[in-house]
């Protein structure tokens, strides 16, 4: 790719008391693209997402996107600039409905510029335009699935919200953090095309995942961390074959099983 | 010099005050409002236990332990386990505690300069030229000897560990077999009676006054959040920083200010370092 | 007896209107215009009626007094209850509007209807700026610190002997008229409890609500949470600087005391006996617990005792309040069934 990275990751190191969360850690991610990013428990996949999006400072290193510094910036400004993110453990609003959960990001200064996902510009009522992108992302519109209590919604459900609420602010880069864990296989096989529609919209995403059977079907390139070091980055072909990824972190049973489906 | 030492005997006494709130808080994250008002209520059952009682000096302030950390016990068994995990209700329970017992005692006639517990021992002997009375210089050792008894305790005891597990995740220490209910009522009982000991080794300096619950309460959870809870080490050194800035603040600009040091110190506490002095990244997360 | 018992359960029955979303409803009978609309009007006239209703001088004032008071307890009900901070420093607000008007009035000689409004931004506004530091802090942190504001401000005018210092300020205009200062303040109490009530179902009020929620997922959408919270302070504050500055023109006197424990006590006690989070249900707190307190007047600081008491009570074994229960039982009616 000739054109310039959307974000740049360059030697971020984090460390906790001793602990070496992240150690020089670079990488870049083009427009448009999958990065998928993989890794063994503890290997500092969700502490390179807070890094990026600012939920916690990074010990040393620089996060550029689109060109522009971001490092240590304010979580809610790296997300105004169009850097959405999910949670790993997720984080709805158990006290509202489900349709009133998106009206908090449609309510911020970005989804007042771009009028949300779908939105050209302007946005309309909140309330509405919520419930269009909960359609879009897999809540039965007619049901009374939307307006149900959050707190009563299956995990499924919230998964699509945590991606929903980041829509709602029409980013460029979403940055996902286990989207496919705790679903069933039906669940996420239906979860796929959804991130190739959203791929398909002109939004980048990286997605940290352990459910690689999944995530090599739509990852157009793989990174992989162990004790916070990447040890490679590639195709998913490339990964899949290299020896070292085995031996870290695949156990090699599994990487064959991989094989044979991907 | 005078400000050295009388700046040593402040800070030894805030670490004192500080020790009870900062158990209970750290292994049981409840935050005891009423940590004021049982040091003033120990006051005043030791000084009733000594004068209408009429019991033998070492006898009303063990008394006064025990009663203390009874009350304590009484406090958790009956409110505190119903509320808990409730951050509002605790909250309010626990300062409701507090006025009851403190409103109740002004209401019961405890005011005024009449009370008064005596000091262990009397005299006085002067250091580098600054004269300090025994009960001071008591304090003191006393105190260091309690930081060091409690570290002994939490670090080398069962109960104690079983303490400091239930501090560090107490879902994971459930599972460990520690009956965390029964643990936090330990943890509330003995921060209770450490309340009733500092209130015996520190009230003979002055009178027993009912309004000094609040500022005991207010000092208590300016040098846990200074310090950063869950640390010893910080919870001491910030009692060493809030002494000594108070003893300067009064020597210099009167004595008035004291109190104005404790809010100053935690509010930039909070904006230079949020997680205390000590603190650590769980921490960070919780308070901000 | 228990043969019979098991053979039965208890069945809750919605009372509700039948057809209805998202706080619009198909009336379809004038009995279902009756059952949204009685209460609320029973509301609204039985407090317009209070002060009518009041036998005295003596008794007129503490209803004026409640209205003061219920100011406070839904600013405080609205701050703990909907956007997560619990503050525990209402006379923080109180002290501040107060002397803010006192000032007003006896420097400038404005009179109590121009220097209300204005204690109430200005108080606002100083409120709002001295507790910015702490507005990251939650939960216990920020219950904490506000608790230290009022003895904070009471300390530092007492050191600096500045305001009149120990003795306060004396000699405040009160209002012209004994009707109006009633109606003013039972105006607002209805004005403000209404308009909390709209404020917390509009966007704003729900992204407030959310910051209650989860305010990392706040900040991930890409809003400065500690702005949102600044604006709710800012609100909440107003409210109490408002019931200092009319406690200051009732009494024509402003002193240490408006930052006393009093102001910051009792309005929690009613939210939580009223109902937290309902917002009509700090008032009613009010109405209950102030005509009591100066029942109790004679006995002194047993008064506060008596509230506390009534509060450990309530929060352990009613911590719905009484209004969630009577809503509860307004909107559904148990019975028992066969099975």
């Amino acid at each position: 790719m000739t054109t310039e990275p959307i974000l740049q990751v360059e030697n971020v190191t984090k460390t906790f008391g001793g602990i070496i969360a992240l150690n020089r850690v670079s990488f870049e991610v083009h427009e448009g693209e999958i990065l998928g990013v993989i890794g063994p428990n503890g290997s500092g996949k969700t502490t390179i997402v807070n890094c990026i999006t600012g939920f916690i400072k990074a010990t040393s290193g620089h996060v550029r996107f689109r060109g522009k510094n971001i490092t240590g910036k304010a979580p809610h400004k790296i997300a105004d600039m169009g850097v959405a993110r999910t949670f790993q453990i997720m984080r709805p609003y158990y006290s509202l409905p489900a349709y009133k959960n998106l009206v908090i990001p449609l309510f911020s200064p970005r989804a007042r510029r771009t009028g949300g996902w779908r939105g050209g510009g302007r946005l309309g009522d909140r309330n509405t335009v919520g419930i269009d992108i909960l359609e879009e992302i897999g809540f039965e519109r007619d049901s009374y699935v939307p307006y149900k209590m959050t707190s009563t919604l299956p995990t499924g459900y919230l998964k699509r919200l945590e991606l929903a609420r980041c829509l709602a602010l029409k980013p460029e880069l979403i940055l996902c953090d286990e989207v496919f864990s705790g679903l069933s296989m039906s669940e996420i096989a239906s979860m796929v095309p959804l991130i190739e529609r959203i791929q398909m919209d002109g939004i980048t995403l990286i997605m940290i995942e352990h459910r690689l059977r999944e995530l090599f079907q739509v990852a157009t390139r793989v990174m992989v961390l162990n004790f916070g070091e990447k040890i490679m980055e590639g195709s998913p072909d490339e990964v899949m074959a290299d020896a070292r990824v085995r031996e870290a972190y695949f156990g090699s049973e599994e990487v064959q099983e991989v094989m044979d489906h991907a | 010099m005078e400000i050295l030492v009388y700046g040593t005997i402040n800070s030894v006494a805030l670490a004192l005050y500080a020790l009870g709130f900062a158990l209970v808080y750290g292994t049981s994250r409840l935050p005891n409002f009423a940590h004021g008002a049982l040091y003033v209520l120990s006051g005043f059952i030791a000084w009733s236990a000594l004068n209408t009682l009429g019991l033998p000096y070492l006898a009303s302030i063990l008394l006064t332990l025990i009663v203390t950390a009874i009350i304590g016990a009484i406090i958790y068994q009956f409110v505190l386990i119903r509320v808990r995990g409730m951050e509002i209700s605790e909250i309010i329970a626990t300062y409701a505690i507090a006025l009851a017992i403190l409103e109740g005692l002004r209401w019961g006639g405890f005011k005024g300069m009449t009370y008064t517990l005596p000091a262990f021992i009397e005299g006085s002997t002067s250091i580098a030229g600054v004269s300090v009375d025994y009960q001071r210089l008591l304090v003191v050792i006393i105190g260091a000897a309690m930081v060091a008894c409690l570290w002994l305790f939490t670090h080398h005891t069962r109960i104690g560990l079983a303490l400091r597990g239930m501090a560090q995740d107490e879902r994971a220490a459930l599972m460990l077999g520690i009956d965390s209910d029964m643990m936090a009522l330990v943890a509330m009982a003995l921060g209770s009676s450490l309340a009733a000991f500092a209130a015996v080794l520190l009230m003979p300096l002055g009178n027993i006054v009912v309004e000094s619950g609040y500022n005991v309460l207010i000092l208590a959870i300016s040098v846990c959040i200074v310090g950063g809870l869950g640390s010893w080490a910080g919870a001491v050194l910030a009692a060493f920083l809030i002494g000594f800035a108070q003893i300067l603040t009064a020597v210099y600009l009167g004595s008035h200010y004291q109190m104005v040091v404790a809010l100053l110190a935690i509010i930039l506490t909070l904006i230079i370092k949020p997680s205390g002095l000590f603190g650590q990244q769980k921490e960070l997360e919780e308070r901000v | 007896m228990t043969t019979d018992t098991a053979q039965r359960r208890k069945e809750r029955i919605d009372r509700g209107i039948k057809v209805r979303s998202d706080g619009i409803y198909a009336l379809l009978s004038w009995r279902e215009l009756a059952y949204l609309s009685v209460p609320r009007l029973v509301l609204i006239l039985g407090i317009l009626a209070l002060p009518l209703l009041m036998p005295g001088m003596y008794w007129q004032r503490v209803i004026s007094i409640v209205c003061i008071y219920a100011f406070l307890a839904m600013s405080f009900d609205f701050l703990a209850h909907y956007v997560g901070l619990v503050s525990l420093g209402g006379a923080f607000f109180v002290g501040t509007g107060g002397y803010i008007a006192a000032l007003l009035n006896t420097t400038f000689g404005l009179p109590p209807l121009v220097t209300i409004p204005a204690a109430l931004i200005l108080g606002a506004a100083v409120c709002t700026l001295l507790l910015i530091p702490c507005l990251p802090l939650r939960g216990v942190y920020f219950a904490i610190v506000t608790l230290m504001y009022p003895l904070f401000m009471a300390r530092l005018i007492e050191a600096l002997d500045i305001f009149g210092g120990t003795d306060g300020i004396l000699g405040i205009d009160s209002f012209t008229n004994p009707w109006v200062e009633q109606y003013f303040v039972v105006v607002m109490v209805l004005v403000l409890l209404f308009g909390l009530r709209r404020l917390v179902n509009t966007d704003l009020g729900l992204v407030l609500r959310a910051v209650k929620d989860n305010d990392q997922a706040v900040r991930a959408s890409g809003m400065n949470v500690t702005r949102y919270k600044a604006l709710a302070v800012f609100i909440a504050a107003g409210m109490g600087c408002l019931s200092g500055a009319c406690l200051v023109h009732t009494y024509m006197w402003a002193g240490i005391s408006q930052f006393a424990l009093d102001f910051s006590v009792l309005p929690i006690a009613a939210t939580v006996i009223g109902g937290s989070g309902t917002l009509v249900g700090p008032v009613l707190g009010c109405l209950i617990l102030v005509p009591a307190s100066e029942l109790l007047r004679d006995f002194g600081t047993l008064r506060i005792v008596f509230y506390s008491l009534i509060l450990v009570t309530f929060i352990v074994f009613r911590s719905e309040g009484l209004m969630v229960y009577g809503q509860r039982k307004y909107h559904q009616f148990q019975r028992w069934t066969e099975i």
